[in-house]
């Protein structure tokens, strides 16, 4: 036993034998224990991760470690930033969801001046789960917790609070990674708060990011990425959650037309309702998966037919 | 940004913008700035006798320029429907928009064209149209290279159209390209592109920096070929164009109109989408926003960046001195937006071209001066030839007046430009002949044209190079020459203030190594107490001088 492992057991015996105030003390019988203050989940509190030492942290992490990690991992090609040109202040940015990859590649990709005035809504089950991977999340990428089976009073307050502090939300409103490469149907919390905070929503489609790093991998392959920005969408007069939600979800389809065909297909096909549905067919697994080669670039490359002799 | 909003609301970001001035030059008046080429000069004029035209800052861009774009595309101007109401699935649309000569210099991303085409082609999506062809309306310019496509309509669309040949440069020798839709009273052949003469509607993009752009020209010219510009890009229509800036008194305008009404006659329907900009050509801060500030109100930073400028261009090769021109883009800022029917609207816009531009100034002068910068709209990514700055001096600042030239009959130009005998190889083959052997014999606009420009206008080679390489037509240098004509026959003498000396003696104008050197030449037409006038020239701006 090494010294350092015997001064350690002996204070862990001297804590032991001394009782309170150097203990706390124990809750006498037939008292009903005070609530504990819940610290996780939605409750984790993140305030500390946006001030300014936790900031020049995580610029310095996405600068110097997830933009050249990006870079080399997924070869990203920007289109649309200038669909962004007359927007003023905080905004929302809402993505199609593929992979862990998704928010390093966002948080690299968002222009000047939301790059590091923006806070990533993350499942608050997931991501806050411990006290070491909440204060991880919420110190490398600036997460927040947000439910993502309903969309609680104090997620939407905290979110509003930001933005009105000049803080832009990046979400992804699927709710969670894609498990078989096609998206998911949109929930409504992105439009809900859109709506609750009265700000832009810029839609984006990601793609290519499921061949980095789909879920249930571990081990990161690299390939090409797209991510298009689309037009700011603003919640009409009267608009409810649900509306703007299928309207954000068709905005992102066309965008994913966009991105495999050309901008006039995918706007003729958008006014024509026809846009590629971003969920893909309803089918079989495996019918589900030979459809979405049809729409992966990768895939289409020339593969060798005959041995290297 | 409700639906409700006034879609033609300014920004208001900055302080109410100045109107442009006139400073009398007095002994407590700085040294004023004087662009010179790629270089800049600062130059004292004589105290008492000289005045200064100061251009008007620029006025505050709309505030939500896509809103006005569609707000301005369901409410036409004039006899036209909605342009959604002109759209159907089974017919054909053109939509043809403004070269690379507009803006100057090139507008930072995105490019006006782009908004308003996207927002075009947006419309078009949603009625179904199918056959749907992008031209660049340049006449004999230079064909556009994919760069500069893309920089003007945005990748989005290029990539669309360019791939499949539905987006491309005007061909105005393409013998099957063109049409003859008629003639105008006067007898003036009116020459079209067939593509847009054979479209259900055509839909024309224009960015409108000085009030002769746009209206009638820019379907009229933009989409001809020589065939229908010889008829007023000609010594007589010039020289009866006073100003060509000027609609009411320019010859050039009122052919382009008839010409323009043979195009409605003969059942070609355009929608015609104009727009204004401000003058902010070097930015309302940044490092050339020196470049348009008054010279009493550079402050310590703005004096440290000029001197740095000045002196860093001085050392600096001339090539790269072009580059570095070259790559600045203007943040210039849309003013205004109309569409509609081709006169309604350009009534409009004239209007607010001269909201931007107008100055007024009191009485003409002995001495015009003026220091020409590095860009004209022929020289984009290219090389300011003699015969371009021969065409900026004399043809676009001398013409931007309207009532009197600045300058009285029988007074000196004094322009300040190192005038290169350099020109651009690709971009102005037939500019180089024109130099060696036209200048060479004689510098008589009407002479030049009588003798030579049918032989250039038909040279071969040129229409080759014109259709298939990136020059601009065999014709074009001689346009440039006319341009000046007006001037060249008001003016009593021309000199330039460091100009290269055999070039500018080629063109039959004197060679002056300073400002004070000119003005000791310029008295021996004028006088030992001529008055001065320097137009501060750019930004741009128009002179009303009663």
């Amino acid at each position: 036993m090494s010294p350092i492992t015997r001064s350690l057991g002996r204070a862990r015996a001297l804590v032991a034998r001394s009782g309170f105030p150097y203990r706390s003390a124990p809750t006498p019988n037939g008292v009903t224990p005070a609530p504990q203050r819940p610290r996780l989940g939605s409750d984790f509190d993140t305030s500390w991760a946006r001030r300014y030492p936790a900031r020049l942290t995580r610029a310095a992490l996405v600068e110097g470690v997830m933009r050249p990690t990006m870079t080399i991992l997924a070869d990203p090609r920007v289109y649309g930033l200038d669909r962004l040109g007359q927007l003023d202040g905080p905004v929302i940015f809402a993505a199609n969801h593929h992979s862990h990859a998704d928010t390093p590649l966002m948080l690299t990709t968002i222009p000047d001046p939301w790059r590091h005035r923006t806070v990533v809504g993350a499942a608050a089950d997931y991501f806050f789960g411990t006290r070491i991977g909440g204060t991880i999340a919420a110190l490398t990428i600036g997460a927040i917790p947000i439910e993502r089976t309903k969309v609680g009073r104090r997620s939407a307050d905290m979110t509003r609070e930001l933005i009105d502090d000049g803080w832009s939300l990046l979400i992804f409103p699927e709710g969670g990674r894609s498990p078989d490469g096609w998206g998911q149907p949109f929930r409504g919390g992105a439009a809900y708060l859109a709506i609750r905070c009265d700000v832009p929503v810029v839609p984006i489609h990601i793609q290519g990011t499921g061949r980095i790093l789909r879920k249930g991998r571990i081990l990161p392959q690299p390939s090409s990425t797209t991510v298009t920005f689309g037009d700011p969408l603003i919640a009409h007069d009267g608009e409810n959650a649900r509306r703007f939600a299928e309207r954000l979800e068709t905005a992102v389809a066309a965008l994913a037309d966009e991105a495999t065909t050309d901008w006039w297909q995918a706007r003729k096909r958008a006014h024509a309702g026809t846009s590629p549905d971003l969920t893909g067919p309803q089918a079989g697994a495996w019918r589900r998966i030979w459809a979405l080669g049809k729409n992966d670039r990768q895939t289409q490359t020339r593969r060798r037919r005959w041995p290297n002799l | 940004m409700s639906s409700n909003a006034d879609p033609y609301k300014t920004s208001n970001k900055h302080l109410a913008p100045r109107p442009g001035f006139v400073l009398d030059v007095d002994r407590s008046s700085p040294p004023i700035l004087f662009h010179h080429g790629d270089q800049f000069k600062l130059e004292k004029l004589p105290a008492g006798r000289s005045r200064v035209i100061y251009p008007p800052e620029p006025l505050e861009g709309l505030a939500d320029p896509e809103g006005a774009i569609r707000h301005a595309l369901a409410n036409p101007i004039g006899d036209s429907e909605p342009l959604a109401a002109l759209l159907h699935p089974d017919m054909k649309l053109t939509i043809a928009f403004d070269d690379i000569s507009l803006p100057l210099p090139p507008m930072r991303r995105p490019d006006i064209r782009q908004r308003i085409i996207e927002a075009v082609l947006d419309l078009a999506a949603e009625a179904g149209v199918d056959d749907v062809h992008l031209i660049a309306a340049l006449a004999i310019h230079r064909r556009m290279t994919e760069d500069e496509l893309r920089h003007a309509v945005g990748d989005r669309v290029y990539d669309a159209f360019a791939p499949s040949g539905r987006l491309y440069n005007h061909d105005a020798e393409d013998p099957d390209g063109m049409v003859v839709l008629g003639e105008t009273p006067h007898g003036e052949d009116v020459q079209f592109s067939r593509r847009a003469a054979e479209s259900d509607l055509v839909v024309y993009v224009n960015i409108n920096i000085v009030s002769m752009d746009g209206g009638h020209k820019s379907t009229a010219t933009g989409l001809s070929g020589y065939t229908s510009l010889r008829h007023h890009h000609n010594v007589h229509t010039m020289r009866n164009s006073t100003s060509f800036m000027d609609q009411k008194n320019s010859a050039l305008h009122a052919s382009n109109w008839r010409m323009g009404e043979v195009i409605r006659d003969a059942g070609v329907k355009i929608f015609q989408i104009e727009t204004t900009i401000n003058n902010n050509t070097f930015g309302r801060t940044g490092p050339l926003s020196v470049l348009q500030k008054r010279e009493w109100e550079w402050n310590a930073k703005d004096r440290a960046s000029f001197i740095a400028m000045q002196k860093g261009l001085e050392v600096l090769p001339s090539k790269s001195r072009r580059k570095i021109f070259s790559s600045w883009q203007a943040p210039y800022e849309m003013t205004s937006i109309q569409a509609g029917e081709v006169e309604a609207v350009h009534e409009i816009t004239t209007a607010n071209v001269f909201k931007q531009q107008s100055v007024a100034v009191e009485g003409q002068t002995d001495i015009l001066t003026m220091g020409l910068p590095y860009i004209c709209p022929y020289n984009v990514n290219s090389i300011m030839n003699p015969i371009l700055v021969m065409c900026l001096g004399l043809g676009y600042f001398f013409n931007m007046y309207r009532g009197k030239p600045l300058v009285r009959e029988g007074g000196v130009l004094i322009m300040s430009h190192p005038t290169p005998w350099e020109f651009h190889p690709v971009h102005h083959p037939s500019y180089i002949d024109f130099f060696e052997e036209v200048l060479a014999d004689t510098t008589d606009p009407i002479e030049i044209e009588r003798k030579y420009e049918k032989k250039y206008a038909e040279d071969e080679w040129y229409i080759h190079l014109y259709r298939n390489s990136y020059a601009y037509h065999g014709v074009h240098p001689f346009y440039m020459w006319y341009w000046g004509s007006h001037a060249l026959q008001h003016l009593g003498r021309v000199i330039v203030v460091g100009g290269d000396p055999a070039a500018v003696q080629r063109m039959g104008f004197q060679s002056a190594s300073t400002l004070q050197d000119a003005l000791e030449m310029a008295s021996d037409v004028v006088g030992p107490q001529a008055t001065i006038t320097h137009v501060k020239n750019p930004p741009i701006f128009m002179s009303d001088v009663t």
